[in-house]
Formats: structure tokens, C-alpha cells, sequence
């Protein structure tokens, strides 16, 4: 043994470092922060099969679950990830609390930061809400969905249940079809895959869909078979059937279903291994027929699983990246 | 093992151990092993992430010489279950823990590769329980260097090493490192923390 050689590499902490108190979107992130998140969403998903499944990380933090807008599958998701790390959680709903008495946001954070929660989930029917709280509390942040600005953590899971079945997300064709004017989940999950170098193509009705979509980044088709050809990744969008009550986006859900529906028929224009992805709710008969929702291509139900494990990393790291900088 | 100001520096302060002089060590740690008659047949190997693993492997490895028995190996990764996630940073990286089979009845030695505060190892009893009630766990290090903060000590060790607290013992193992050996470092001077 030499007296100058190192016996064993220093790993270099830099590249992959986590120094983020918040998670606010995909769009700041830099791809080795994603890898990051990913990798260790991997660890947490071991501790889901494990015979007890909770570990005592987070034991004595205190996490806020705030959801201004109705959501089960997020909150309980962000809740059990909540629980299997053994921090405290408490909910606020939009109805029924003062989130809901004429409480304006700037009083409501006071209140928050009042009961020094360690981190707040919150979902809100406004973008940039959650980056407003980051600036006025001292606690973690993490957007759990603002207006149909972002919804970081679900492009976050998508990703990782498309890297486990494909191994990775570079040079794949991804098709995102439905809504892609209204929706937060596209918005993030287009942030995400063009910055890991796959190819995403976006599809729907012209009525849904932004205008100059392509400065994001992605191809823009209007008819579903031009979209899922050649796709590795079909991800079907939930029709908001709620806004249809409002305005009119399209004529009736049988003709969306002709038009924009996948059916096992549709779905054979994609590529033989392709995997169907939704993000939930989802309308059988109006995006997505049952013979594909239920079929052996359906990952929809992995992408719930998988939300755990995810969201148990972005707690994790946010976490520890504030024990840090204390 | 890093602070505000960045990571302390370290230089050799003495060696310890060559890479035939481990081999030698490792070899009489996993004879010690063996005349646990009464536990072989049970035991499970699980080491502590990350220089806790090659030692597992390389006990089982000679553990398979002497008796023709190959025992199981798992491997602990123990970040979950630390007391200081406030204090460490920039990032602790969770890694998976994988136990072959379940430790019910089962004789765990944890393996690893030195024992300085007992914390790793608390940390380490306390995750082992989450998964089962092992019959017995027993205690493997290559180098126990003393300081100990916790009531814990080893079953089974290599050389106990005195050493400053402020010093480091590093552990290198062939295949994730230059080459097999042992050797204390101090923190260079007009950097201490």
C-alpha cells in the first residue's frame, strides 16, 4: 500500500446531490435530480414488501397534508407514504375547514407556519399557489397539483413505472393522449420525459389542445392513430367530464370514444410491447375501453403502487436536505 | 462525515493491515464462526451496507472452505434507520435491503467492517427487528477501533485498534476497492472541525 494512493475511491456527493427544501415542479429539475428521485423511490418500493412495512425515518416530523381541491387517490397516496416513513400527518380538505371560510392564503399560511409543520403537501386549483407558500413558510414544499400548471410527483411515478418496464426513458416514443390543454399531469410529465430524451408525442381534440404546444418540445397530432404509432409508452388522460358540463369541448362521449377512445383495435398500431398508462380516475368507454384498461398491457394499477414508493423518496430527500441545511 | 465547511481532509497516519495479513484475518473470523457448532446449521450472513458486504461474502467464502456448507447472504442497508438524518447531508442514499429468507429462528451475524460508536449496528438491530425474531444475532467486524457510544460489542473480531477519536479507519476491500488492507487516517491539520 502506497502512502499517496487512496485505498478506496471518495465517491464524488456532488452529482447527485439533493439540496432541494422543495419540490414546486419537474421544470426546475436537472435530470440527475430525477435519476435521484428515481433511484431511491426503488429502495422505498423494497420497504412496501417488506412484512412490516414501515420504516422510522421521519419519526417526529410533522407532514401537512393540504388539499384545497377533492382528491382520494393523491392524498392517500402522499398519506401512506406518509405513514410508512413514521412521521405525524394531518389533512385540511377544501370543504368543510376554514380553507373554506374566506380565509385568504397569505392568513392561512400564517396559521400553517404557526403549527411549524416540517413539510405541506398542497393541492390547489391555482397555479403557483405552492411557490407562494415556499416563499412565506419556513416549512418543505411539495405540490401535490396547482391549477393545470404541474403535478410533479405524478410524472415523477409515471417515469418510474415506465423505466421498470423498459429499463430506461431515453430515445422512447411516448404518446400522451386527451386533454392536454387542462391538464397539470402532461404539463409535468412533458417536462420530465423530454428532459430524460424520450420522444413524446401529444394528441386530442383541437378544443384541447394549447396553442404553439410544439415550443415544448413535443409533436402535436390529431388523430389517435397518427399518435400511437410506433409508441413504447401510450398514457391515456382522463376526459374532465365535469368540464364538458360547463362548455362544450367535444359533441358526446360516443364521439370522443370514435375519435380519441383506445380500444384493443387502436392500440395495436403502437408497438407490440407498448404499455397503457392512466393517470386516474379513469372513464371506461369515454378515453379508454375495459378490455385495455384490465388487459396485460395495463400498467395502471403498478403506476398507483408506485406512487408510494415515489412519494416516500420526495419526503425523504426533501427531509433530509432540510436536516442539512439546519 | 462532512460538515458545513466541506468534507475534512485525511491523511495516512499508519497502516494496519496488507492485503495477506486481512486474508489471514478473515480466515480465523470465519474459524471462530464455525465452532459455533450448534448455530451453523441456522446461521444467515447479512451485511452492513456498504464495506459489510464483501466481508459477509468472503466469510461465507471461507466459512464453504472449511465445512462445505454455503451460508445464505443478505445485505442491511441501514440509512432508514438512523438516528442523525438531521445532522448528515448533502444526501444520504438509500439503497435496498435484501435477506435472502426470512430470519425467524435464524442466527444473524451482522458483518461489518469496523465497529467505532455502535450506532451503525443499533441502527441495524433495529431494522433486523422489523423483518422477524432472529433466534440470536451475533456480531462480525473486521476492526473494532473502540469509542463506543452505545452498550454494544462484537462476537467476532479481526483486531481491535486503538485509535484517537478524531482519526478515521478505512477498509478497503479487492473488487470495490484498490486492493485488500486497513490503515488509520488523521485529519490533516488546520482543518480540524
Amino acid at each position: 500500500m502506497s502512502d499517496t494512493a487512496p485505498l478506496r475511491e471518495t465517491p464524488d456527493a456532488a452529482d447527485t446531490a439533493w439540496t432541494r427544501k422543495h419540490l414546486l415542479g419537474i421544470a426546475d429539475l436537472s435530470p440527475s435530480e430525477i435519476e435521484l428521485i428515481l433511484d431511491t423511490a426503488e429502495s422505498f418500493r423494497e420497504v412496501g414488501e417488506r412484512p412490516i412495512k414501515k420504516v422510522p425515518t421521519l419519526r417526529g416530523k410533522t407532514v401537512m397534508n393540504l388539499f384545497f381541491e377533492p382528491s382520494t387517490r393523491t392524498r392517500s397516496s402522499f398519506e401512506l407514504a406518509e405513514k410508512r416513513l413514521s412521521a405525524d400527518s394531518l389533512n385540511f380538505s377544501g370543504s368543510g375547514s376554514a380553507l373554506s371560510k374566506g380565509e385568504t392564503l397569505i392568513d392561512t399560511a400564517r396559521n400553517l407556519e404557526a403549527m411549524a409543520p416540517d413539510l405541506v403537501v398542497i393541492r390547489h386549483q391555482h397555479p403557483g399557489v405552492p411557490h407562494l407558500l415556499a416563499e412565506r413558510i419556513d416549512a418543505g414544499i411539495i405540490n401535490a397539483g396547482d391549477g393545470a400548471h404541474e403535478h410533479p410527483t405524478q410524472a415523477l411515478l409515471d417515469a418510474f413505472t415506465i423505466r421498470q418496464h423498459k429499463g430506461g426513458l431515453e430515445g422512447l416514443e411516448v404518446a400522451i393522449v386527451g386533454d392536454i390543454e387542462h391538464s397539470r399531469v402532461v404539463r409535468s410529465n412533458i417536462h420530465l420525459l423530454t428532459k430524460m430524451g424520450a420522444r413524446v408525442t401529444v394528441a386530442g381534440l383541437r378544443t384541447m389542445m394549447p396553442v404553439e404546444v410544439e415550443k415544448m418540445g413535443v409533436r402535436a397530432a390529431y388523430d389517435l392513430g397518427e399518435a400511437t404509432r410506433g409508441a413504447d409508452v401510450v398514457m391515456m388522460l382522463r376526459v374532465q367530464l365535469e368540464r364538458q358540463a360547463g362548455g362544450s369541448l367535444f359533441p358526446s362521449v360516443r364521439e370522443y370514444f370514435r375519435l380519441f377512445g383506445l380500444s384493443p383495435e387502436r392500440l395495436k398500431r403502437a408497438k407490440e410491447d407498448a404499455i397503457v398508462m392512466h393517470p386516474g380516475p379513469m372513464n371506461r368507454g369515454t378515453e379508454i375501453s375495459s378490455l385495455v384498461a384490465d388487459g396485460t398491457r395495463s400498467v395502471i394499477l403498478e403506476q398507483v403502487a408506485n406512487g408510494v414508493a415515489v412519494r416516500m423518496a420526495v419526503l425523504y430527500l426533501l427531509m433530509a436536505a432540510r436536516g442539512a441545511a439546519v | 462525515m462532512t460538515n458545513k465547511t466541506g468534507p475534512q481532509r485525511f491523511r495516512l497516519q499508519r497502516a494496519l493491515l496488507d492485503a495477506r495479513q486481512m486474508s489471514r484475518m478473515i480466515r480465523r473470523m470465519a474459524g471462530e464462526l464455525v465452532e459455533r457448532h450448534d448455530e451453523l446449521d441456522r446461521m444467515l450472513l447479512v451485511g452492513i451496507r456498504t464495506r459489510g458486504v464483501p466481508l459477509a461474502k468472503r466469510l461465507r467464502d471461507e466459512i464453504a472452505a472449511m465445512e462445505d456448507v454455503t451460508l445464505p447472504l443478505g445485505v442491511l442497508d441501514i440509512t432508514l434507520y438512523r438516528d442523525d438524518l438531521s445532522t448528515i447531508g448533502p444526501h444520504p442514499v438509500v439503497r435496498e435491503t435484501r435477506l435472502p429468507e426470512p430470519i425467524d429462528g435464524r442466527v444473524v451475524v451482522l458483518c461489518d467492517d469496523v465497529l467505532f460508536t455502535g450506532r451503525t449496528i443499533r441502527a441495524a438491530l433495529d431494522e433486523l427487528n422489523d423483518y422477524g425474531r432472529p433466534r440470536a444475532v451475533r456480531l462480525a467486524v473486521l476492526i473494532d477501533r473502540g469509542h463506543r457510544e452505545l452498550p454494544i460489542q462484537a462476537d467476532v473480531v479481526g483486531a481491535q485498534v486503538q485509535t484517537a477519536r478524531s482519526e478515521q479507519v478505512e477498509v478497503g476491500f479487492e473488487g470495490i476497492d484498490e486492493a485488500d488492507g486497513a490503515r488509520v487516517l488523521k485529519p490533516v491539520e488546520g482543518e480540524a472541525r
